[in-house]
C-alpha cells in the first residue's frame, strides 16, 4: 500500500489541473479573433487522459495518501469516472456554444476543468477540510460559469443568487466541520467514526451533522434547501446547467455518503429520519413544482429537485445495495439530465430563444434527430423501461424496500407516476403540436462534436437501461468498500426487512 | 420456439416503418399488415400445436444476474389464448385503419410498438420483464391517442397515461415487496408463486397489486379513464385499448396478483357491511361495474360512449369470474377476455371506422335521420351481429363466457348473480337502443339521397369484420377449443396456491 506514490492517487486531478492551467495561460496569447476551439479540444484531450487515469486507478490497491486526506477506492473511482464523463460530454456539447458570442471562451474551458478538479477531490477526500477545499474550488468555478452570459440580466441574477446562497451553505458546512472537530477532536472521517461510536457529546455531533446536511442539501438541491434551483437554472447558460445540475450533485452525494455511512454510521437513527423527510419533501415539492411550470428550464430544475429526492431514497436505505443504487442512479441521472439540457442549449441557442413550452411546438418536424434524442432523455426521466431512468429507479426502490422503507417507496413511486404528466406534456409539445413556421429560428447546424456528445449520452441512457450489469458491478464494487460483506445479501446484515413485522 | 419472434417482429416492423422513405402510405400499411399477419401466424401455429396448455418455455436467459432477473419468456394455455387474441385484434386494427392519411408511418410504428409490448406482457414469465413490457405499453398508446385522436384527445391521452402510471406504481410496490420478502433472489413468477408469503403480508399486498392491475382492466370506480380514452382514441387505438390493453390488466390480476397472493383472497375474520374478504369487495365492485356500466351506456348520446361504457360492463364480468374462484368462473373469465376482446374491437370498428369516418358524427340523434341501414347496410348488419354477440346470444363467444361466469358466480355469490341479471337486461337494452337510434331510426321511410352519398364500406373493413365475427362464432360454437387449453393451465403448479388456498 505504501508503495503507491501519493501523486498517483490524485493523478486525474493533477492532469485536469495542468490542462486547465495550460488553457488559462494560452488563452491571452491567442489573438482576440482566433477561434478558441483548439483550446476546447485540448481540454477534451486532458479530460480523456484524466478519465483514463481514473480507470487505471481501479487497479491500484485501495489506500490513502497525503497524510490520510485522500483515499482512492472503487467508490472514489466510480465518481471520478462519472464526473470525468460529465465533463467530457459537457465540453463536447458546448464546444460551439459560445462561438461568436463571448470573448472569454478559453476561460470557460479552464473553469469547467477546475470545477471538475474540485469535485473529484471531494469524492476522494476523507478529510473534511479537504472536502471543504474541493467544495470551494468547484463552487467558485460554477458561480462564475452560471453568470457566463454576461450581457443577460437573468444570467447575472443566477450567478449572484447562486453565489450568495452557495456561500451561505458552504459556511453551514464549515460550521458543521468545526463542531465535528469540537466533538471528536478530528476532521478525518475515520477518526470521526471512532469518536461517534464512542458516544461522547451526542448533542454536539447531532448539531454538526445537521449543519453539514444543510450545506450538502443545498448543493444537491434537496428540499427544503432547493429554493435557489429554479432561478439559477433558468438564468445560467443551458450547457452549464447540464453540468452543474449533475456533476456537483454527484460530488456532494459522494461526500454525503462518506459522511453519513462512514463518519456517522453509528448515528444512523438520527440521520435516517432526516434524510427520509428530505427525500419525501424533495420528491413531492419537485414534482408538484414542475407541474405548473411553463418555462422549460424551470421545469427541468424542479424535476432535478425531484430526482435528488429519489437519490435520497437510496441513501435512506443505508445498506450496501442502497449505496450501489445511489451510485448507479447518480450516473443514470447524469446521463439523462446533461442530455436534456444539451438538447435545449442546441435548440434555443446562445441567446435562449426557446424558453417556454410552446416554443417547442412541433419541433420534431424540423429537428427530428434532436427531438428523438430529447424524447429518449425525457422517457428516461419518466422512467420508461429500457432506459437508464427505469432501471435506476427500480434499483433504488428495490433497495429501499429491502430496508423496510415501504412507505417511502410508495410515496416515491406515486410521485414518479405523477411526474409523467409534465414530461409527457413536453414530449407532446415536441411531437403533436403543429409546427409554427412563423417562429422559425435558423439554428446553426449541429457540429460533429455536439452530435458525438449527444450520441454518447443516448448510448449511456440505453446501455444503463438495457444491460446495466457492468456499471452495476462497478457501483457494487464501490459499495463493497463500505460494506465489506457486500453482494446482494449484504443489506440483510444491516437491516432486516421489517415488512413482516 | 417461435413465439418470442412475435415481440421481435413487431418491434422490427415498427423500426422498419420509421426508416421507410416518406410518402408511401400504401407501402407502410402493407408492411404493418404483413408484420401483424406474420405474428398472428406464429401465435396461431403455437396455439394449434400446443394443445395441452401446459407451460411452454420459449426462452430463458440471464439478464441482470446480481438481482436475479432473467429474460424468461414462457406461455401456458391462458397466455396462448391472449396471444392469439392479440394477433387477431392486431390484424383487424390495421384493416380498420387503412384510411389513416396523416403521419401514416408513425401511426403504424406506434401501433406495432404497442402490439409488440402487449405480446411481451403475455409472454413474460419473469415479473421484472412483465413489468418492463407493461410500462412500455403506456407510451405508444399515449401517442396514438394524443396525435391521431378526436374528441378531447390530449385530455383523454393524459388521463389514461396517468391512470396507467399510478396503477403500475401500485403494482411495482407490491412486486418489490414480494421480491424482497421472498429473499430477493429471483423475480421468476413461478418461484414467487411458490413462496409461502405470510398471511398478513398477502392481506395488504394482494389488494395493492390487484387494484393496480384492475385499474387498467377498468374496475369500477377506477374506470373513468376508459370511456374518455376510448372516445378520444382513433379507431385502431380504441380497438387495441378495449381489445387487448384492458386484458393486460385482467391478465395481471389473474396471473400475478392472484397466483402470488392467494391467501389475500381469504376471509378477514370480520365483516364490514356484510363483506368478509377482499374477494367479496372486488366481487362487489365487479358487479357494480357490470350494472353501472350497462346503465350508463343506456343513456349516452355519443355512440362511442355507449361502447366505451359497455366495455366497463363486460370487463366487470371478467373480474367477477376471477373472484368466483371456481374452475368454471375462472375459465369463463379467460374466455370472456377473448370474447370481449374480439367483440369490443368489432363494435369500436363499426362506430369509429364504418360510421364516424363516413358520417362525421357520433351523436345518436343526428345519426338516426341519416338512415344508415340503407346507406351503409354492411355496417348495420355488422353492428347487429356484434350487438347480438355482445348481449350474449347463443352461438357467439359472449354467451359461453357469460354463462360460465354466471354459473360460477351463482355458486360463489348467489346474491350478486341476481344483480348481474339486471346488468344483462340493461345490456340488451343499450345495444337495442343504440342499434335502433343509429341505424333504424326511420326504417320505414324511404331513404332520402344523401349529398354526397356515404362512401361504401371498403374491402379491408369487410375483411376485418369477417375476421372478428368469425373468431367470435368459432368460440361460440366450439368453446372446447379454448377450454381445452385453459383448464390444464389452471391446474398447473402456478395456480397451486390458489387451488389449495381458497379454491372451491
Amino acid at each position: 500500500m505504501t508503495a503507491v506514490s501519493p501523486a498517483l492517487r490524485i493523478l486525474p486531478e493533477i492532469l485536469l489541473t495542468l490542462t486547465g492551467v495550460l488553457v488559462m495561460v494560452t488563452e491571452p496569447l491567442l489573438s482576440a479573433k482566433t477561434s478558441r476551439k483548439p483550446l476546447g479540444i485540448f481540454a477534451l484531450l486532458g479530460t480523456l487522459a484524466a478519465i483514463a487515469a481514473s480507470a487505471w486507478q481501479l487497479h491500484l490497491p485501495a489506500g490513502t495518501a497525503f497524510f490520510n486526506t485522500i483515499q482512492t477506492d472503487a467508490f472514489s473511482v466510480f465518481f471520478h469516472l462519472l464526473i470525468g464523463g460529465i465533463l467530457l460530454v459537457t465540453l463536447l456539447v458546448s464546444l460551439n456554444y459560445f462561438e461568436g458570442h463571448s470573448t472569454y471562451v478559453g476561460e470557460f474551458y479552464a473553469l469547467l476543468l477546475f470545477s471538475a478538479v474540485g469535485m473529484m477531490l471531494m469524492t476522494s477526500a476523507i478529510e473534511l477540510l479537504m472536502v471543504f477545499l474541493g467544495l470551494e474550488i468547484s463552487s467558485i468555478s460554477t458561480y462564475i460559469l452560471a453568470g457566463y452570459r454576461k450581457r443577460s440580466a437573468v444570467s447575472a441574477e443566477a450567478s449572484i443568487k447562486y453565489f450568495l446562497l452557495g456561500s451561505f451553505a458552504t459556511a453551514f458546512f464549515l460550521y458543521g466541520v468545526a463542531l465535528c472537530f469540537g466533538a471528536t477532536g478530528s476532521t478525518n472521517i475515520h477518526s470521526i467514526a471512532t469518536g461517534v461510536a464512542s458516544g461522547s457529546s451526542p448533542l454536539l455531533l447531532a448539531l454538526a451533522l445537521g449543519m453539514m446536511l444543510i450545506g450538502l442539501g443545498f448543493k444537491v438541491s434537496a428540499a427544503p434547501f432547493h429554493v435557489w434551483t429554479p432561478d439559477v437554472y433558468e438564468g445560467a447558460p443551458a450547457p452549464v446547467v447540464g453540468f452543474m445540475s449533475t456533476a456537483p450533485k454527484a460530488a456532494a452525494f459522494a461526500v454525503l455518503l462518506r459522511i453519513t455511512y462512514t463518519g456517522f454510521g453509528t448515528m444512523s437513527h438520527i440521520w435516517i429520519p432526516l434524510l427520509w423527510i428530505m427525500a419525501v419533501a424533495s420528491m413531492t415539492i419537485g414534482n408538484l413544482g414542475a407541474l405548473t411550470q411553463r418555462n422549460v428550464k424551470r421545469m427541468l430544475a424542479y424535476s432535478s429537485i425531484a430526482h435528488a429526492g429519489y437519490l435520497l431514497v437510496a441513501f435512506t436505505a443505508f445498506s450496501a445495495d442502497g449505496l450501489a443504487a445511489a451510485c448507479f442512479y447518480t450516473a443514470a441521472y447524469a446521463a439523462m439530465n446533461v442530455g436534456a439540457f444539451a438538447i435545449i442549449s442546441y435548440l434555443s441557442g446562445y441567446d435562449e430563444r426557446r424558453v417556454h413550452l410552446q416554443d417547442y411546438a412541433g419541433l420534431a418536424k424540423r429537428h427530428p434527430l434532436a427531438s428523438a434524442a430529447m424524447a429518449i432523455f425525457l422517457l428516461s426521466l419518466i422512467g420508461i423501461p429500457f432506459t437508464a431512468g427505469f432501471f435506476g429507479k427500480f434499483y433504488v426502490f428495490t433497495t429501499a424496500m429491502h430496508s423496510g422503507l415501504w412507505i417511502l417507496v410508495t410515496i416515491g413511486l406515486l410521485n414518479s407516476g405523477l411526474a409523467a404528466f409534465y414530461y409527457l406534456r413536453f414530449l407532446s409539445q415536441l411531437y403533436m403540436q403543429p409546427y409554427d413556421a412563423a417562429q422559425d429560428i435558423s439554428e446553426a447546424p449541429a457540429q460533429p462534436a455536439f452530435v458525438l456528445g449527444i450520441a454518447i449520452l443516448v448510448a449511456a441512457v440505453l446501455v444503463l437501461g438495457i444491460i446495466p450489469n457492468r456499471v452495476l458491478r462497478l457501483a457494487q464494487a464501490g459499495a463493497a468498500t463500505y460494506f465489506p460483506c457486500s453482494g446482494t445479501n449484504a443489506a440483510e446484515v444491516h437491516t432486516q426487512p421489517n415488512l413482516l413485522r | 420456439m417461435m413465439l418470442a419472434w412475435t415481440i421481435y417482429i413487431s418491434f422490427l416492423g415498427a423500426l422498419a416503418l420509421l426508416l421507410l422513405p416518406k410518402g408511401s402510405a400504401t407501402l407502410a400499411r402493407s408492411l404493418a399488415l404483413l408484420t401483424t399477419i406474420v405474428t398472428f401466424a406464429i401465435t396461431l401455429t403455437a396455439f394449434v400445436q400446443h394443445r395441452t396448455g401446459a407451460l411452454l418455455t420459449v426462452t430463458q436467459k440471464s439478464w441482470i444476474p446480481s438481482l436475479g432477473i432473467e429474460y424468461h419468456l414462457a406461455a401456458d394455455g391462458i397466455s396462448l389464448i391472449l396471444l392469439l387474441l392479440t394477433g387477431i385484434i392486431a390484424i383487424a386494427g390495421i384493416l380498420f385503419s387503412w384510411n389513416i392519411e396523416r403521419r401514416v408511418q408513425e401511426f403504424f410504428a406506434f401501433y406495432l410498438l404497442l402490439i409488440g409490448a402487449v405480446y411481451g406482457v403475455f409472454l413474460s414469465y419473469d415479473l421484472f420483464l412483465l413489468f418492463v413490457f407493461y410500462e412500455i405499453v403506456i407510451i405508444p398508446k399515449y401517442f396514438l391517442i394524443a396525435i391521431w385522436g378526436s374528441t378531447r384527445r390530449e385530455y383523454g391521452a393524459m388521463k389514461l397515461a396517468l391512470y396507467s402510471f399510478i396503477g403500475s406504481a401500485m403494482v411495482l410496490v407490491g412486486l418489490l415487496a414480494a421480491y424482497i420478502v421472498a429473499g430477493a433472489k429471483s423475480m421468476a413468477l413461478e418461484d414467487l408463486a411458490r413462496f409461502p408469503f405470510p398471511l398478513h403480508f398477502q392481506m395488504w399486498a394482494f389488494p395493492l397489486v390487484f387494484v393496480g392491475f384492475a385499474i387498467l382492466a377498468g374496475m369500477w370506480p377506477f374506470h373513468t379513464w376508459a370511456p374518455t380514452g376510448h372516445v378520444a382514441a382513433p379507431t385502431a387505438a380504441s380497438m387495441l385499448l378495449a381489445g387487448v390493453v384492458m386484458k393486460l390488466g385482467a391478465y395481471g390480476c389473474l396471473r400475478v396478483a392472484m397466483t402470488l397472493f392467494p391467501l389475500g383472497l381469504g376471509p378477514w375474520g370480520f365483516h364490514v357491511l356484510g363483506l368478509g374478504s377482499w374477494r367479496d369487495v372486488f366481487a362487489l365492485l365487479a358487479v357494480i361495474g357490470i350494472v353501472y356500466g350497462a346503465l350508463v351506456a343506456l343513456v349516452q348520446k355519443d355512440f362511442k360512449f355507449v361502447i366505451g361504457y359497455s366495455s366497463i360492463s363486460h370487463m366487470g364480468f371478467i373480474l367477477l369470474g376471477l373472484m368466483t374462484l371456481n374452475q368454471l368462473g375462472l375459465a369463463g373469465a379467460v374466455v370472456q377476455m377473448f370474447s370481449h376482446g374480439v367483440l369490443a374491437g368489432l363494435l369500436f370498428a363499426v362506430v369509429g371506422r364504418m360510421v364516424y369516418d363516413r358520417a362525421h358524427t357520433r351523436d345518436l340523434a343526428t345519426l338516426g335521420p341519416m338512415n344508415l341501414n340503407k346507406a351503409i347496410p354492411f355496417a348495420a348488419v355488422t353492428f347487429v351481429v356484434a350487438g347480438m354477440a355482445s348481449m350474449g346470444l347463443p352461438g357467439f363467444s359472449g354467451f359461453v363466457a357469460e354463462l360460465m361466469i354466471l354459473i360460477g358466480a351463482w355458486r360463489a355469490f348467489p346474491l350478486f348473480a341476481v344483480c348481474v341479471g339486471i346488468g344483462i337486461v340493461a345490456g340488451v337494452a343499450y345495444i337495442w337502443r343504440a342499434m335502433q337510434q343509429a341505424f333504424f331510426a326511420e326504417a320505414g321511410v324511404e331513404p332520402t339521397s344523401m349529398q354526397p352519398p356515404l362512401p361504401p364500406i371498403s374491402i379491408p373493413e369487410r375483411l376485418g369484420a369477417i375476421l372478428l365475427i368469425g373468431a367470435s362464432v368459432a368460440v361460440g360454437l366450439y368453446p372446447q377449443m379454448l377450454l381445452n387449453v385453459i383448464l390444464p393451465a389452471l391446474h398447473s403448479p402456478l395456480f397451486d396456491g390458489l387451488r389449495k388456498g381458497s379454491w372451491q
